[in-house]
């Protein structure tokens, strides 16, 4: 049994060794919002915060994260970042984009004014292949207008 | 009234002559410039939805009982499979049912390329699938692979016959010629890698099968299962309301989809399968490898009098010959034009449409020839394709709609006179320069398509068309048309969209066309519901139906009276208005195309081979524009993509064994923030094509990918007076490339 704690709710739950955090997200608790597009640590769709820290749920291991604190980005729905990048266009098929955001509050909750260079290497771990780059910066550079 | 015509229907450059029914409403186009809604900046509609994770896409979606399809691809390029033993994944957890090589079409013993699909099987979870698959046995006896496409076109292994095309008299013109250049370019195989993989879920419901799937066409999708399974089209329905990314690679129903249908009617029960990222890189579709031997001739006025060109498409097991001579045979005005096209048959996974397929491979080659023939003719590179302005389609000999690149040109001009500066801007290592590409491309759209608008007694409008939105906006860009016809704000506008079942047919979202095809139809539904509003309100209020029309919300009288939408179609109760509308022909006897042009700047480091783009300014001509937030953003996805393509991606075949070595993210790859100019200038004619659809408006997913590699391995020949011949142009690339460069200022050094 594993006791999680996402999204600031406790759950308890059977997952067998070797589980993927990402799967527990999607197919064991239903929480889709966390997309998979690689399932091997290269693109970013399925970030989450585990700690405040940007982590790669789709490589790590459920096990690993009991008794810490995950966020996805169901529990970013009020964040103003969310609005930043509705404002900016920062989306066009959308299925990167739950990452994207995942990784822009932890680098603007760490660094609230972050510069283009902070932005460009924080960013560079989530791949769009719309090519959205352009308005995800302008959203982190106007995120909290 | 319902027509029937016989009109030219044009997808991704290919023509065919079609029947019709069109039911089209005569509207006046609206004039030019921004209108109260369209042509105006807007927010997507369901920005929110996607941006916050609660748009569901098929990847999210799971049915009651569904099962896990995994499939097993051949490792070999080219072999038969001697003996396949299942037993063992029979007995396997969790399985369910298994398809043997022949039990469908797509699934075979004999395998053509890596990654070809040979039998598959569905169980509880996709991991047990997947593990049974790991112990199915197969002996595989192993051919020699063709890989090599000089041997292909020696061998006279095509897919189609080669395609031939002369105008006038190019040898003579070459022998007349003062100036003469010659180069051969090459490009790359290129991977879509749409980050949603290639997935479908199917569940038959008696004799009906229900597909939900990642596509671009919803209704390519069921007539093509349809025809292959042998059921009637009705009984096959198709959904897909959010889809995560095509490009060209999802405009029809892949294996993964026949697979889902078969083992779903052997299970009973509904099945996904979907593709890994690696079967991304192996088995869904490329832009496939190009060789382009060209040759250029002009007189010493910078008049182009001949081109040349014999390209040979690496095509594989499948697929078919995009239009890579295109860009030669339409951009420039030249009298004598001579052009062969070989699409080879090769032990490598088929091709797909891959946006602006042919011609974003063909413009590289051409833009950067007329470099080389600007430098040799001492003329200014835009220059000299102001010179060559083709006034009319020579290709086929008609007008064009309308074309605006003279005027993309002349804005190009503050771009283009940035370059002293640029250039004087190198530093060290860092040699800087500024390169432009033209663009041409189809873009046009066409018929069929059909849209239904309601309003409700609240006022609220309903666009409900059975399209697609595979993240270009569409659904915005529809709402806009929609609200302006009917004079009310954005926010009462919702579009339902995404299911054959549900929605009038509509167009593929391929080509560019979604919004040239459907716009026109949308806005005929609105202005059919505009008309019936108009009605009511005249024999409510005693009006004549001529003084009155719709704005900001109201029926407005021109004796000043005015009542709101919502109390006029209140008179309803629960009932709605329902306005229908068509796509009507394109203009007949005109060519339809898109147009542009791109600056770039770039910095080499020329010790090292890197080469960063600063700036891309892209200009284009697509009529009419819709929503500008938005076609900035299609003109950023494009030029990125571009820069993809351009500098850093590459589908590695071994060429022994013909096996694909790049099949991950990490291997083959895709561009990042970091690699993204700092600034990209999007700009517009936007001019409304007087001759097409009540819009005016052409399409633009694919115009902006089109020139950027022309317009970046031009900005290197500026910046460093290296000759780029080679897509991606990688530091090995240029940095031959530089070596060449400095062997030819030793042979024959030019003052400066």
């Amino acid at each position: 049994m594993s006791e999680l704690t996402i999204n600031g709710h406790r759950y308890e739950l059977e997952a067998p060794v070797g589980r993927a955090l990402a799967d527990v997200l999607r197919d064991d608790l239903g929480l889709t919002g966390t997309k998979i597009a690689c399932y091997e640590g290269h693109c970013g769709a399925c970030t989450v915060l585990v700690d405040g820290v940007p982590t790669l749920s789709c490589i790590t291991l459920v096990h690993s994260v009991e008794g810490r604190e995950v966020t996805t980005i169901e529990g970013l729905r009020d964040h103003p970042m969310i609005d930043a990048f509705v404002r900016a266009d920062a989306v066009q098929c959308g299925f990167c984009t739950p990452g994207q955001v995942v990784s822009a509050v932890a680098l603007v909750e760490a660094n609230p004014t972050p510069s283009r260079d902070e932005i460009r290497h924080a960013m560079s771990g989530n791949l769009c292949r719309c090519g959205t780059y352009t308005k995800i910066e302008e959203a982190l550079a106007s995120w909290r207008a | 009234m319902a027509r029937l015509i016989r009109t030219e229907k044009e997808v991704e450059g290919r023509f065919e002559e079609v029947w019709l029914v069109v039911d089209e409403d005569p509207l006046d186009q609206w004039p030019e410039g921004p209108r109260t809604i369209v042509g105006r900046p807007a927010q997507r509609l369901d920005g929110r939805e996607r941006v916050s994770g609660l748009a569901r896409y098929t990847a999210d979606l799971k049915l009651p009982g569904m099962l896990h399809a995994a499939i097993l691809r051949s490792p070999h390029a080219s072999a038969s499979a001697r003996r396949v033993d299942t037993s063992r994944a029979r007995e396997a957890p969790g399985v369910r049912a298994i398809l043997e090589p022949g039990d469908i079409q797509q699934l075979s013993a004999d395998a053509n390329y890596h990654g070809a699909p040979v039998l598959a099987i569905a169980a509880e979870t996709y991991g047990q699938a997947r593990a049974a698959v790991d112990l199915v046995e197969i002996d595989w006896d192993v051919r020699e692979p063709l890989v090599d496409p000089e041997e292909a076109v020696r061998r006279e292994s095509f897919l189609e016959e080669p395609r031939r095309y002369t105008r006038g008299d190019v040898e003579r013109a070459l022998a007349e010629a003062d100036v003469v250049v010659e180069s051969e370019y090459r490009t790359q195989t290129v991977v879509h890698n749409p980050l949603e993989p290639h997935q479908a879920i199917c569940e038959w419901l008696g004799d009906e099968l229900h597909v939900y799937i990642s596509t671009q066409y919803i209704w390519g999708v069921r007539d093509t299962i349809a025809d292959t399974l042998g059921l009637p089209p009705d009984k096959v329905r198709v959904v897909c309301e959010f889809m995560g990314g095509g490009f060209g690679a999802k405009n029809g129903p892949g294996t993964y989809t026949f697979v889902a249908a078969e083992l779903a009617k052997r299970a009973g029960r509904p099945v996904r399968c979907a593709l890994t990222r690696r079967e991304e890189n192996l088995d869904a579709g490329n832009r496939n490898a190009t060789i382009q031997r060209l040759k250029a001739a002009a007189r010493s006025d910078g008049t182009i009098v001949a081109l040349q060109g014999e390209f040979i498409a690496s095509v594989g097991w499948g697929g078919w010959l995009a239009p890579t001579a295109g860009p030669m045979q339409m951009l420039y005005a030249c009298e004598n034009v001579e052009t062969v096209e070989y699409g080879t048959k090769l032990n490598t996974p088929p091709m797909a449409a891959f946006r602006a397929p042919g011609f974003a491979e063909g413009t590289f080659g051409l833009e950067c020839l007329l470099d080389e023939l600007a430098r040799k003719l001492d003329l200014d590179p835009l220059e000299l394709r102001r010179r060559n302005y083709a006034h009319n389609d020579a290709k086929d000999d008609r007008p064009f709609s309308s074309k605006n690149l003279m005027e993309c040109y002349r804005r190009a001009e503050p771009h283009w006179a940035r370059r002293d500066e640029v250039r004087a801007r190198s530093d060290g290592t860092w040699k800087r320069g500024v390169g432009l590409a033209s663009q041409i491309w189809y873009g046009g759209g066409g018929p069929p398509s059909y849209a239904w608008v309601r309003v409700g007694a609240d006022g609220r409008v309903q666009v409900v068309t059975a399209m697609q939105d595979i993240g270009t906006g569409t659904r915005t860009a529809m709402a806009q048309i929609a609200a302006e016809q009917l004079g009310v704000p954005l926010d009462r506008v919702q579009v339902s969209l995404g299911d054959s079942a549900r929605g009038p047919y509509a167009s593929i979202s391929a080509g560019s066309s979604t919004t040239p095809s459907m716009g026109p139809a949308v806005r005929a539904a609105a202005a059919d519901a505009g008309r019936q509003i108009l009605e009511i309100a005249a024999q409510r209020y005693h009006k004549e139906e001529r003084t009155l029309s719709l704005a900001n919300g109201q029926v407005q009288c021109s004796d000043g009276g005015a009542w709101r939408i919502e109390d006029v179609v209140g008179l309803l109760e629960d009932a709605q208005i329902l306005g229908k509308g068509a796509r009507g022909p394109n203009p007949t006897g005109m060519q339809t195309l898109t147009f542009g042009v791109h600056v770039a700047e770039v910095a080499v480091d020329v010790e090292t081979g890197e080469v960063r783009v600063e700036r891309i300014a892209a200009i284009h001509d697509v009529g009419r524009i819709i929503n500008p937030l938005g076609a900035s953003s299609q003109v950023e996805g494009g030029v990125i993509q571009g820069i993809g393509h351009t500098l850093s991606e590459d589908r590695v075949v071994d060429p022994a064994t013909g096996t694909i070595l790049s099949q991950s993210l990490d291997a083959y790859k895709l561009p990042t923030m970091a690699d993204t100019p700092p600034e990209i200038v999007s700009e517009f004619v936007d001019v409304p094509d007087a001759h097409l659809t009540n819009l005016g408006s052409k399409g633009l997913g694919e115009p902006p990918i089109v020139p950027v590699a022309g317009a970046i391995a031009n900005a290197i020949r500026d910046a460093t007076g290296a000759d780029v011949h080679q897509l991606p142009i990688s530091r090995e690339e240029l940095l031959r490339a530089l070596d060449a460069a400095r062997d030819r200022a030793r042979r024959e050094p030019v003052s400066a």
